[in-house]
């Protein structure tokens, strides 16, 4: 079996991979390999033909092949090596890979990895729906991969369960492709996905939000012939009374995501539990050294913008340690998530850069504010008009605010 | 269209393919005859998949006799048909006295069937085998064992097929004849089947084949079993099945934990009489229990680890206000020369299926004479193992050989593009989603298809040149797309 060696090997050519490799370049890595299961860069932006990508990074609204293509210019530009149809099927703690393509099975042994895997959809299985398995129930994300990507229609009068964005985005898709979308059923009382989607998504084509409300039965032996409906009480029960059918053909879920991480896990990488992604600090450095994560493996995003800034600085990262920067003896300062902060991350930081908070609050709230602080001591506060659970808190920490701090909590107030 | 065979079997599940693969030795034309597009979609698919030791039955049965010897038979069956086996033993836990009297009772009972090598152990030596495992006392069953049941039924029907039996598949019964040289079989799509050795091996529907001939003393009452398949990261939390001892008046055999030989594990079954054959939803009550009573046997278990839920049906012979077992009905009839008549196969079915495939034969043999076939395929090609448990230079040597073999379709399994080629490409014919789930394990792994399903339809039409509509999920009416984007 063939062995190479590469200084830094990023995992994943979507956003976050794309955008990690090309900050390693820009900081120096000469040496950087880039691992693409697909035979195309661009990774799930490919199927996202919507726009309103890139508003934050380029100050204008971009589709989602659009915004993949500004990175993939600039990947090529830098005459990045790229593995396509190339997957990796192990990761060792040593930070050895095992890969698969058509071309071998071989093994990398690397300086570095940069984990950029992203994120795969729950399915009708982690939710336990209850019902029949008739043809047309698919997750939003596969019928948007076949209706954009493969011009396969998968129905014609839809359900959707699930406010989460891909769900939203594909409330307007199916309709725009002539099927009738039924309503959206979110079982939260509020809405999964962002302010603008669902703006832009149903209410500018009529398609109803039910809040509180869930599928508790699916209909259907072969094809789905229906799906009931209810109301859901805050402990997640059925309220009798508020049962309904709706007759449609096809179900979709957007009912969350879930950072792939099983090769992660493979490596042993401490994980963690809010997050679903790995434990990382503010270099985001996992518990392997010289193995980094960043974009929706880490946490699920809800901007694309965000990932980019958060790949770029992990690849920057992880080029400085293939350049064998002393990282020995950083002191560690814990944080962690206090009232009202369903996560925060990075885990841990050294308290000798200035790093950027990324945090979800637990619930909807309107004009408080994110508090850092260190014991009784404030860090840093941060007002905000609106805060949703949808919506990704960014809030930036000098340094030098953190002098003798041992640990930080992050709460809303 | 008319076909003419010397043995017709009705149904296509491990029992029907077990015969078909038995009598494909011998010098006849033999036929099977399945309402489902494929093989192995009812009972023999939605199961535990355990290999019974043969404990359970009273002595002298149908049932207790063709456990225990078909337990003995599989391991060579798998190995020559390339199916994955493990005889990985079974504790069978006492938590109180009566259990304990009760596991004397299933000891002394497996013994008189045959079973080997039975064993009451103490609490120290059960943690030695299941470290953590509660209670007093434990059966331990050592050729207790675990099959994947619907590779099993895929695998035998696919050797039947090379040994030049015929599947006709999507065909069902509709009416039987009877006459002097033998049978008529009509079906819905208007096909006549001739036969002289007509076999009932319909399970959940043994009694409609039945009632087709005019023999009305049988009647089976589907009764629900539901299941949760649980993530592959909880592989290697139970080296051993672990099942309550039996308490009076269960149909079942207890909800427990079971290991696949795929590295997941189930939690279940249920026990719940339904009304309808076919009915195979899953219940949100049952799926509450099953996650309850999953997490006070594994405490380790997350919500993130449930991947699927789904049912099967028992065909009980034994009405709801009854219960319990009836033995297993495996009959020559005099009435009708030539029929043979299975009703009531439920557990231990899968273990029983190679015994009561030359139970069958013998049973065949008094109709026509057995004529062992010169070109006789005795081993199934292929191996056991998937590319993703193959060592890794193992994997470099295929994948030098046959590129397909290196590109991944399903990322979750970690199944090749040469495994779906394969799946697709089976020796039967069916062509569903679901067939090539079955064959490759594709779609079958954390995602559900999210990320293969997109990429198998792109195989499905680049190489196949499949359209929208053709894509079937299992029937022939489970259409998975509505055409193209307008």
């Amino acid at each position: 079996m063939q062995t190479i060696k590469r200084d830094l090997v990023v995992i994943g050519g979507g956003p976050a991979g794309l955008s990690a490799a090309i900050a390693a370049r820009d900081n120096g890595c000469k040496d950087v390999l880039l691992i693409e299961r697909d035979r195309i860069l661009g990774g799930i932006l490919n199927q996202c033909i919507h726009d309103g990508f890139g508003l934050h990074r380029f100050g204008e609204a971009l589709s989602g092949p659009e915004y993949a293509q500004r990175y993939i210019d600039r990947f090529h530009s830098l005459g990045i090596e790229a593995m396509l149809g190339t997957i990796v099927l192990g990761l060792g703690a040593n930070r050895s890979l095992q890969v698969s393509s058509r071309g071998g099975f071989m093994q990398i042994d690397a300086g570095a990895v940069v984990l950029a895997m992203g994120c795969r959809e729950r399915t009708a299985g982690a939710i336990s729906l209850p019902g029949t398995r008739p043809a047309g129930i698919y997750t939003a994300g596969a019928a948007q991969n076949l209706i954009n990507l493969q011009n396969i229609m998968v129905g014609e009068r839809a359900v959707i369960l699930g406010s989460g964005d891909i769900g939203l985005i594909m409330a307007r898709r199916l309709t725009l492709e002539g099927a009738k979308v039924e309503a959206v059923f979110e079982v939260l009382p509020y809405a999964s996905g962002l302010p603008r989607n669902i703006q832009q998504c149903l209410n500018d084509y009529g398609i109803p939000l039910y809040l509180g409300t869930s599928v508790i039965e699916v209909h259907g032996k072969e094809r789905l012939t229906g799906v009931t409906v209810a109301e859901i009480d805050p402990l997640r029960r059925p309220v009798p009374g508020t049962e309904r059918l709706v007759p449609c053909d096809t179900l979709l879920l957007s009912v969350g995501l879930i950072p792939e991480n099983e090769l992660s896990r493979s490596a042993s990488v401490i994980m963690e539990d809010r997050t679903s992604g790995a434990a990382v600090d503010d270099t985001f450095m996992t518990s392997i050294p010289g193995v980094f994560s960043c974009g929706n493996v880490l946490h699920v995003h809800d901007l694309v913008d965000w990932v980019s800034e958060e790949a770029a600085l992990a690849g920057a990262c992880a080029a400085a340690y293939v350049q064998g920067e002393a990282r020995a003896a950083e002191p560690r300062i814990a944080i962690s998530p206090g009232p009202g902060v369903r996560y925060v991350l990075p885990q841990t930081v050294s308290g000798r850069r200035d790093f950027t908070l990324s945090l979800r609050v637990t619930e909807p709230a309107r004009e408080q504010a994110v508090w850092v602080r260190a014991g009784k001591r404030k860090v840093a506060r941060k007002k905000l008009m609106r805060l949703h659970p949808a919506e990704m808190i960014r809030v930036n920490i000098k340094a030098e605010k953190l002098q003798d701090a041992r640990e930080l909590e992050v709460s809303v107030e | 269209m008319e076909h003419s065979y010397d043995v017709l079997i009705i149904g296509a599940g491990v029992v029907g393919n077990a015969i078909a693969r038995e009598l494909s030795r011998y010098e006849m034309r033999v036929a099977v005859l399945e309402k489902e597009l494929d093989v192995g979609m009812g009972t023999s698919s939605r199961n535990s998949g355990v290999l019974h030791s043969g404990i359970h039955y009273q002595p002298g049965t149908l049932r207790a006799r063709l456990n225990v010897r078909g337990n003995a038979l599989m391991g060579r069956l798998c190995r020559e048909l390339k199916v994955k086996i493990q005889y990985i033993g079974k504790l069978t836990v006492a938590q109180d006295e009566e259990d304990i009297r009760t596991l004397h009772a299933l000891k002394e009972q497996g013994e008189a069937n045959g079973v080997p090598g039975l064993e009451i152990l103490g609490a120290a030596a059960m943690q030695a085998i299941q470290p953590g495992i509660g209670g007093i006392r434990a059966l331990h069953s050592p050729t207790t064992g675990i099959i994947c049941p619907y590779g099993l039924t895929i695998a035998l029907a696919d050797h039947a097929r090379t040994n030049g039996v015929d599947f006709h598949l999507g065909q069902e019964a509709d009416a039987v004849r009877h006459s002097p040289d033998g049978f008529t079989v009509t079906t819905t799509g208007g096909d006549t089947f001739k036969a002289r050795v007509l076999i009932n091996a319909a399970g959940l529907y043994a009694d409609r084949i039945c009632a087709l001939l005019g023999i009305s003393e049988y009647r089976i009452y589907p009764c629900r079993g539901e299941y949760l398949i649980l993530d592959k990261r909880l592989q290697g939390s139970l080296s051993v099945l672990v099942y309550p001892a039996p308490r009076k008046g269960g149909a079942g055999l207890g909800i427990h934990l079971t290991n696949t030989v795929d590295g997941n594990i189930l939690i279940g079954p249920s026990n719940e009489y339904v009304d309808a054959p076919d009915d195979y939803a899953c219940t949100s009550d049952i799926i509450a229990q099953l996650k309850k009573e999953g997490h006070e046997l594994l405490p380790g278990i997350s919500t993130a680890d449930f991947i699927r839920s789904f049912s099967g049906l028992r065909a009980k012979q034994t009405p709801p206000e009854i219960k319990g077992f009836k033995d297993f009905v495996i009959e020559s009839r005099t009435d009708f020369p030539g029929f043979i008549n299975l009703v009531g196969i439920e557990s231990p079915g899968l273990t029983s299926s190679p015994a009561i495939a030359e139970m069958v034969r013998g049973m065949v043999a008094e109709r026509l004479p057995l004529v062992e076939k010169a070109a006789f395929i005795a081993e199934r090609p292929g191996r056991a193992e998937l590319f993703h448990e193959l060592p890794a230079e193992e994997k470099a040597d295929l994948v030098a050989q046959d590129p397909d073999y290196g590109e991944i379709v399903c990322r979750c399994e970690q199944i090749t593009k040469r495994e779906v080629l394969e799946a697709i490409q089976n020796p039967l014919g069916a062509q569903t989603i679901a067939g090539i789930k079955y064959r490759s394990r594709a779609m079958m792994g954390r995602c559900q298809g999210g990320f293969c399903l997109p990429r198998i339809v792109q195989i499905l039409e680049k190489e196949f040149g499949y359209r929208p509509e053709d894509y079937l999920l299992f029937s022939k009416d489970s259409h998975l797309f509505s055409g193209r984007v307008r």
